[in-house]
């Protein structure tokens, strides 16, 4: 499938609005559920390791440093990742699924188009800007610790924004985007599987998605270990 | 001109298309007809390289059409347009786009002249006011003259269609029956047909050829299919109360 994606490719004019197209929907789209889960986690994760470290002999900027690390190494990627599974993923599968049985790849075959390049080169292109849409996450995960400790009194201002520059390491930061270009790979491509292959009617799509998004949050779970245990252990 | 030579499909070692041989003419509604589950859908399929035939081959117009010659198949793609069982219009788009669609991709006409040969063919279907509506928005009858619409705008050589009135009234039916017929004599067009309705077999089987079970067991004309004696077409052609008193009528005359 991967394969076929990348020949016979359509006409620029038509996959340059398809791109535009697919950006819309997977990432503008998502802009909205990603920021409001980020901005939460990022709060919880704050207060949760606030309460753990109820210690005076701790320093007051650990608070910072520790939703920093949660944030950037897992909650940002992985978590929201698993989130884009059940909507990207879900979107995508439905939505090729439909014009799977109501025969519109067919139609899109007969008149001598390459479907996969068409339906799903598209999508893995405009998952290209996935890891903004990580950062994106990270910032306002980062944000959301800091409301919600300086606000609940768990830290100062300064010393939140002193825990989270503490003992930066870049390579965390590779880590980090490399797990997200795999994830957004998977993103597009499982889904889109899931899509193209799948047999039957309006139910099958149902189950489609549904299979498609066990399948990607699983896969998206085994990634991260894996690269943790090559990148980090 | 399309000739197929014993072509042969089988699912899971179920022969689903039965070394069947014909000859679909130019100009002319060839009509495939059989009961639900025949495999006209399937021959149909293998006609257009949508599924791939285990063995026989399939000449359009002379030239074999195979699928690993790749020049040959693109440039026969663009000849071909293909009226599917559900219609099968892109659903994101609207009824002008999807009309604009094979244009988009295969002319190099400028978009005002692709408009211009857009609304020609709605036109040609006798549609009106739903260029901007989209398909879920449309009546099923409307959906296939969009379908046909969309089928024609490359001006094809090969023109298919897989029910083209199922689920439509009767008169509606007779309507696209006929749109198709006149379409298909106007541009000298290879038209084959899948239908399981007696009435479009009266209105235009030019050319008709019977599957039962994935075997093509006769063929020809819509006059002759009336006075033939073969069991199982008559089983096929009276199984409807209406056509029995047609046979009654004709028999007294
Ligand atoms: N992809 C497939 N895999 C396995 N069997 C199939 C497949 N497609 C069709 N068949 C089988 O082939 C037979 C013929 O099906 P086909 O769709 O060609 O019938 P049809 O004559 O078009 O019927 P209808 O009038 O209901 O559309 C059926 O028994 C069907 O189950
Ligand atoms: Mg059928």
């Amino acid at each position: 499938m991967i394969k076929y994606t990348f020949t016979k490719f359509t006409k620029w004019s038509v996959l340059k609005k398809l791109i535009f197209q697919e950006i819309d929907d997977l990432i503008i789209g998502s802009i909205g559920i990603v920021a409001f889960m980020s901005f939460l986690i990022g709060g919880v994760v704050a207060i949760q390791t606030a309460l753990a470290i109820d210690n005076p002999l701790l320093p007051g900027n650990l608070i910072g440093f520790a939703t920093r690390q949660s944030v950037v190494l897992e909650f940002a990627p992985t978590l929201i990742s698993i989130i884009m599974a059940g909507k990207v993923g879900s979107f995508i599968t439905s939505s090729i699924g439909t014009m799977r049985v109501t025969e519109q790849i067919d139609a899109l075959e007969v008149m001598g188009i390459n479907s996969y390049n068409y339906l799903i080169f598209p999508k893995i292109i405009s998952l290209l800007l996935y890891p903004f849409l990580i950062t994106f996450a990270m910032f306002l995960g980062i944000l959301g610790g800091y409301m919600a400790s300086v606000y609940a009194g768990f830290s100062t201002s300064f010393d939140f924004i002193q825990g989270i520059q503490l003992d930066f390491k870049v390579f965390h930061i590779i880590y980090t985007y490399i797990k997200t270009m795999l994830f957004a790979f998977v993103l597009a491509t499982i889904p889109s599987y899931h899509g193209f292959f799948m047999k039957g009617g309006a139910l099958e799509v149902g189950k489609a998605s549904n299979i498609s998004f066990v399948w990607t949050s699983s896969v998206i779970i085994i990634i991260n270990f894996i690269v943790t245990q090559l990148l980090l252990a | 001109m399309i000739t197929i030579n014993k072509i042969s499909k089988s699912f899971d070692n179920i022969k689903t298309i039965d070394k069947i041989s014909a000859v679909f003419e130019k100009g002319k509604t060839n009509l495939i007809i059989g009961q639900s589950g025949s495999g006209k859908t399937v021959l149909m399929k293998c006609l257009l390289g949508l599924l791939d035939i285990d063995s026989g081959e399939i000449l359009y117009d002379g030239k074999k059409f195979d699928k690993d010659n790749i020049s040959i198949i693109s440039n026969l793609r663009k000849q071909i347009g293909m009226v599917f069982q559900g219609s099968a219009l892109f659903d994101s788009m609207t009824v002008l786009n999807n009309i604009l669609f094979p244009l988009r991709m295969f002319s190099d006409k400028t978009d005002s002249k692709m408009i211009t040969r857009a609304k020609e063919v709605i036109k040609r279907v006798d549609l009106r006011d739903v260029d901007n509506k989209f398909p879920s928005e449309i009546s099923g009858g409307m959906q296939k003259r969009v379908a046909i619409a969309r089928a024609i705008v490359l001006n094809p050589r090969y023109l298919f269609c897989d029910e083209p009135n199922s689920g439509l009234d009767p008169k509606t039916a007779i309507i696209i029956d006929k749109l198709i017929k006149e379409i298909t004599v106007e541009y000298n067009i290879t038209t084959v047909i899948n239908t399981h309705d007696m009435n479009s077999v009266m209105e235009i089987g030019d050319k008709i050829i019977f599957l039962v079970e994935g075997k093509k067991i006769w063929e020809g004309t819509n006059q002759q299919i009336l006075n033939t004696d073969d069991k199982m077409i008559n089983d096929f052609v009276y199984s409807s109360e209406l056509f029995k008193k047609v046979k009654l009528t004709q028999q007294k005359n």
